[in-house]
């Protein structure tokens, strides 16, 4: 378990990082947390011949609310996020979703870019980032582009980043209240990528659902966004018969694969149950102003 | 008097050195111009090799050299030596250093490059090309018995490597008679024991003294020495091996010999330059033996009052690809199941199969968890038909504490002896561990929590445990001049804390404090004569030994004392690192004194100080293993919805005698319950149809972490064994044997009112909520 031999390249800006990038295309391999990278390298399972790592560009880690999103810049460590009172505040579903990535250890060294990047389809951040209407900033040769969430993942491991592409940052959107947010998952064990997901947003219009976001993770080759179940909520009383129902369509659209972890009628069954839960939580919480987080346990 | 150490809760003379980074494992061990191994294993489960080119892999710049099965001597060309011989273990059939002609599981390996660094290795392995002709692969364990299965062994045309029966009594007649008869097919699945510390191996040879030293993260440096020693033709005072600190043990690494051991050994001979090889978590998932997976199918009888007239019990056991270590596994499986219950009429039989998977050979438990799954599932059958109280039906059947010795029967136990329980108090252990659960008020809280829509079953489940085996260890004690005691004992540590409990005996012999007292263990170069860390039996072999020797010792101290102090060695007393007359203090002389004082420059040794110093060595072998029980019970709570499962507690009372260190006991415990939890619910190695392992990480094969474990809370019944002078029984397999068996005595329970019967273990949420829906939407039962 040691790595095939590869050059070694740390760039100390984005415009550094951007040349190298532009000089190597497919070879290079951007090492951000290394949390995904490394161990696929030690089983040499990915060759690339050169490793760019950015750690070293300091001016890619923040948290700053601008306006009605939250903007993270893409070398922010996961656990900065956790700890931040500006996340946790304004963006709760990333907050209570980010805590669910693997253990504070991995999440010391995790990037939120990187995980977005990497686009497990059992990862937690992507999720969040479709949940919250996110826009991923990159960088590439012909300057800088913001993509949308919903464009940005393409399928297992795979995203709209090219070659030379670099992410910086992504914005997540702050739904104006009154609104609550939950995310819910079922691992094997606690900080396990998740066998089943689910982030929910609902705007609340008195006592009917104004607008609704379900994203499950772990059930498709990226986060699948529940849009039939969506439409189905706007506008219907929040009770437990709505939510049910709700989860049930959801969860009859998905067509998880098996593993060795749980079969895909398990997935699809589950993924209701998660579904329902999340669907309860953040409509509870959307009485709440802006606290939610701070008392679900999250599970 | 000064406090007796023997029992008292010390902090561990090791922990400063381990947890501070500064232990010395085997990758800790860094020799001048060490070179690099790493292996190519092979890919397919069963196949013939045809060809292997190691040319571009030898041009690799940094490559020492490339070794293929041909470049070996003939003396460790061939199969490597049998472990453990029985009369019905027809085919002993065993791996080899470097796999020639075929392979008979993935990851065996094929070839050692040899280079400057790890990685260099690795990239030359990426060179290699190996040419295979795929043969069928023998993978599940039912179908490798029937008739016109392929074979593992090209050379065999079964794969039944032995067929063994155990008979008391007469089965058949207790059948006939009984009014009631419960038969079940219960499942338990491979597993693997995932030390923190994987394999490792460095070897080096020294050509001007024609010796050789291996650092070997193994259970069993003295056996290591001696199979070294036979099959490179070296005198064994020319091979030292060292078992430096190891991270965890759990019984694969007693297994001998793994083929790194040999290969990375003469690969230092040949090349002469040290050798270092460290087993990777890839290679360990396929290189270090697994164990764990039976088929049981059992019976049982008994009367209206739920009183067992006979077991029969008949079981596929999972050899692997080879049984070098022989057939513990399924003996102490079928010497186990009967635990503490008298069973007048029993039949055990087993096959011993080969399939072409990695190895097996003992783990933690070692069958244990078998039996007592098989056992404790049929004893909560039997309740569940007869409408009696599952605490009341064990109660009915327990050995009594007059009944020991109790004699099994005739059942020959894994040490080739006849079963006998030295001692216990199997109905203490019981109640004291029910009313630690509360399980008197259980079913009122349990129906609060129905009440509640929570799903929380208890589970209970009660095992003893044959530990201590012999045949012998060894222990050398010397009073340095310093006052320090220097002890060596060739058992090897592998984390159990021996360096503070073996201190604790000699402390309490020689009246020095457990922190004056240095412990090498497992270095054939300080004490040669040994068998090794295995079976639960280091603190009771060894550490009877270590109580002899220091015993010796103080003898030996108080009569050069009494010389020195002018009097009587019955007058004299050790404490604080002193001698003195008792009575009067003053008239006192260091331990350090009396050390020099028996090694003079000049004089006279008098004959019956038998040889210079303080220093003594002395040999303990049982007669036989000591038997040790306990009992588990848990809370456990499932949501059906998902098929989660946690627990809400857990509780174990335990008797292996009197106690050295509490809390060096309760840790291994602990330890014992989170591996046990891990085979009832995380952890399984699961194969595909080819013979693949498709767990080769810790993403796929999963460990309970903290956040799994629940605490423990731990009592200790203290019923001595006659058969040592310190009463002592084994612990170390306590924590794991019945966990399997408790979880699926919890589910059961949690979903009493529902047909949910758990008989396979480990489970997961998938499963279990199958397991659960499956009940759910199954017809009522007639």
């Amino acid at each position: 378990m040691k790595p095939p031999p590869f050059r070694y390249v740390a760039p100390r800006s984005v415009d550094e990082t951007l040349a190298v990038l532009a000089e190597y295309g497919d070879e290079a391999k951007i090492l951000a947390g290394g949390q995904s990278l490394v161990p696929l390298l030690a089983m040499r399972l990915a060759r690339p011949g050169v490793i760019v790592d950015i750690n070293g560009i300091r001016s890619l880690a923040y948290i700053r609310r601008r306006g009605d999103r939250l903007a993270v810049g893409a070398l922010t460590r996961q656990r900065a996020v956790e700890r931040s009172p500006l996340a946790k505040r304004w963006a709760p579903l990333l907050w209570e979703g980010i805590r669910f990535v693997g253990h504070p250890q991995i999440r010391t060294r995790g990037t939120v870019g990187g995980s977005l990047a990497h686009a497990d389809p059992s990862a937690e951040l992507p999720g969040v980032a479709a949940a919250l209407d996110a826009e991923v900033v990159v960088r590439g040769s012909e300057g800088e582009r913001t993509v949308a969430a919903s464009d940005f993942f393409r399928g297992y491991l795979t995203t709209a980043l090219g070659p030379a592409d670099l992410l910086t940052e992504v914005r997540f959107a702050l739904p104006a209240p009154p609104v609550g947010a939950a995310f819910l998952e079922v691992a094997r064990r606690h900080g396990d990528f998740a066998i089943v997901g689910a982030a929910a947003v609902l705007r609340r219009n008195d006592g009917a659902v104004a607008d609704a976001r379900l994203v499950f993770v772990g059930v498709g080759p990226g986060p699948v966004r529940a849009v039939e179940a969506e439409r189905g909520l706007q506008g219907s009383p929040g009770s437990t018969k709505a939510f049910t129902e709700a989860a049930r369509l959801a969860a009859e659209g998905l067509d998880p694969d098996s593993d060795i972890h749980a079969s895909s009628e398990y997935r699809r069954e589950v993924a209701a149950v998660m579904a329902r839960r999340a669907l309860e939580a953040a409509w509870q919480r959307s009485d709440q102003p802006r606290r939610s987080a701070d008392r679900g346990k999250g599970r | 008097m000064p406090t007796r150490s023997f029992g008292a809760r010390i902090p561990r003379n090791e922990d400063p050195r381990l947890l501070t980074g500064r232990g010395m494992y085997a990758d800790d061990v860094r020799r001048p111009g060490m070179l690099h191994a790493a292996f190519y294993r092979s890919p397919h489960a069963h196949a013939r090799i045809v060809r292997v080119t190691t040319e571009a892999a030898k041009a690799l710049p940094g490559v020492a050299a490339v070794f293929v099965a041909a470049d070996l001597p003939e003396a460790i060309r061939g199969p490597l030596p049998k472990l453990i011989p029985h009369p019905t273990l027809i085919h002993h059939k065993t791996q080899v250093a470097l796999a020639g002609q075929f392979v008979h599981h993935a990851g065996e390996p094929v070839v050692m490059v040899v280079a400057e660094s790890r990685y260099l290795a690795e990239d030359a392995v990426d060179l290699l090309e190996v040419e295979f002709e795929p043969l069928p692969a023998v993978v599940d364990l039912e179908e490798a018995v029937e008739p016109g299965s392929s074979t593992v062994h090209e050379d065999l045309d079964t794969n039944v490597a032995a067929h063994h029966v155990q008979r008391v009594g007469n089965v058949e007649a207790a059948f006939a008679r009984a009014p009631h008869l419960f038969s079940e097919r219960f499942t338990i699945d491979r597993g693997a024991s995932s030390p923190i510390e994987t394999r490792g191996v460095v070897a080096e040879w020294d050509g001007r003294t024609r010796s050789l030293t291996v650092w070997d993260s193994t259970q069993a440096p003295i056996r290591i020495r001696n199979y070294l020693s036979q099959l490179f033709g070296l005198p064994e005072s020319q091979v030292r091996v060292i078992a430096p600190d190891i991270g965890g043990g759990f019984g694969p690494k007693i297994m001998m010999c793994y083929p790194e051991e040999i290969a990375v050994p003469f690969a230092a001979i040949a090349l002469g330059r040290p050798v270092k090889w460290i087993e990777d978590r890839r290679e360990h998932f396929v290189a270090t033996n697994h164990e764990r997976l039976q088929i049981h199918d059992a019976e049982i009888a008994v009367d209206r009052d739920g009183r067992i007239l006979g077991v029969r019990t008949i079981y596929l056991h999972d050899a692997g690809a080879y049984c070098a270590y022989g057939l513990t596994v399924p003996i102490v499986a079928g010497t186990t199941l009967p635990g503490p219950y008298k069973i007048a009429n029993y039949h055990a039989e087993y096959k011993a199969v080969f399939t072409n998977k990695t190895q097996t050979s003992p783990y933690r438990g070692a069958g244990r968890p078998h039996g007592v799954f098989v056992m404790e599932r049929l004893m909560d059958r039997v309740a569940r038909e007869l409408g009696i109280d599952r605490a009341e039906v064990r109660r009915r059947n327990f050995i009594q504490p007059h009944e020991f010795p109790y004699d099994l029967g005739g059942l020959i136990y894994q040490d080739g002896v006849r079963l006998v329980y030295d001692s216990g108090n199997y109905p203490e252990v019981f109640r004291r561990t029910l009313e630690q659960i509360g399980y008197a008020q259980w079913p009122a809280r349990k129906a609060r929590y129905r009440r509640d829509g929570r799903r929380v079953g208890l589970g209970v489940a009660f095992y003893v445990e044959g530990t201590g085996i012999g045949p012998y260890e060894g222990c050398r004690i010397t009073v340095e001049p310093s006052g320090k005691v220097y002890a060596a004992t060739s058992v090897g540590t592998q984390g159990q804390g021996h360096y503070t409990s073996f201190a604790q005996i000699i402390a309490d012999a020689l009246g020095v404090a457990p922190s004056d007292v240095f412990l090498t263990t497992g270095d054939s170069g300080a004490f040669g004569w040994g068998t090794g860390t295995f079976a639960s039996r280091a603190a009771v072999v060894a550490g009877n030994a270590v109580n002899l020797a220091a015993q010796a010792v103080r003898a030996k101290a108080l009569a050069v004392a009494a010389t020195m102090l002018e009097a009587r060695a019955d007058d004299l007393e050790l404490s604080e690192g002193a001698i003195f007359v008792r009575g009067a203090p003053a008239r006192a002389v260091p331990l350090g004194e009396v050390a020099r004082a028996a090694n003079p420059l000049r004089g006279v040794i008098p004959a019956e100080w038998e040889g210079p110093g303080l220093e003594a060595t002395r040999y303990f072998a049982p007669p036989s293993g000591t038997y040790a029980g306990g009992c588990h019970a848990a809370l456990v709570e499932v949501e059906p919805e998902t098929g989660g499962l946690r627990f809400l507690r857990y509780v174990v009372v335990h008797d292996c005698g009197p106690v050295i260190n509490p809390m060096i006991l309760e840790g291994q415990v602990r330890g014992g319950v989170a591996q046990g939890i891990g085979n009832a619910f995380y952890e399984k190695l699961i194969y595909d149809e080819q013979g693949q392992l498709l767990t080769q990480t810790f993403m796929d094969y999963l460990l309970p972490t903290a956040s799994e474990v629940p605490a423990v809370e731990i009592g200790h019944v203290e019923t001595p064994s006659p058969l040592n002078p310190l009463g002592i029984k084994g612990a170390g397999e306590a924590g794991v044997i019945p966990v399997p068996a408790l979880v699926a005595s919890a589910i059961d329970d949690a979903f009493s009112d529902e047909e949910v019967r758990i008989g396979e273990m480990p489970l997961n949420p998938a499963r279990l909520r199958e397991i659960i829906y499956q009940a759910r939407t199954a017809p009522a039962p007639a």
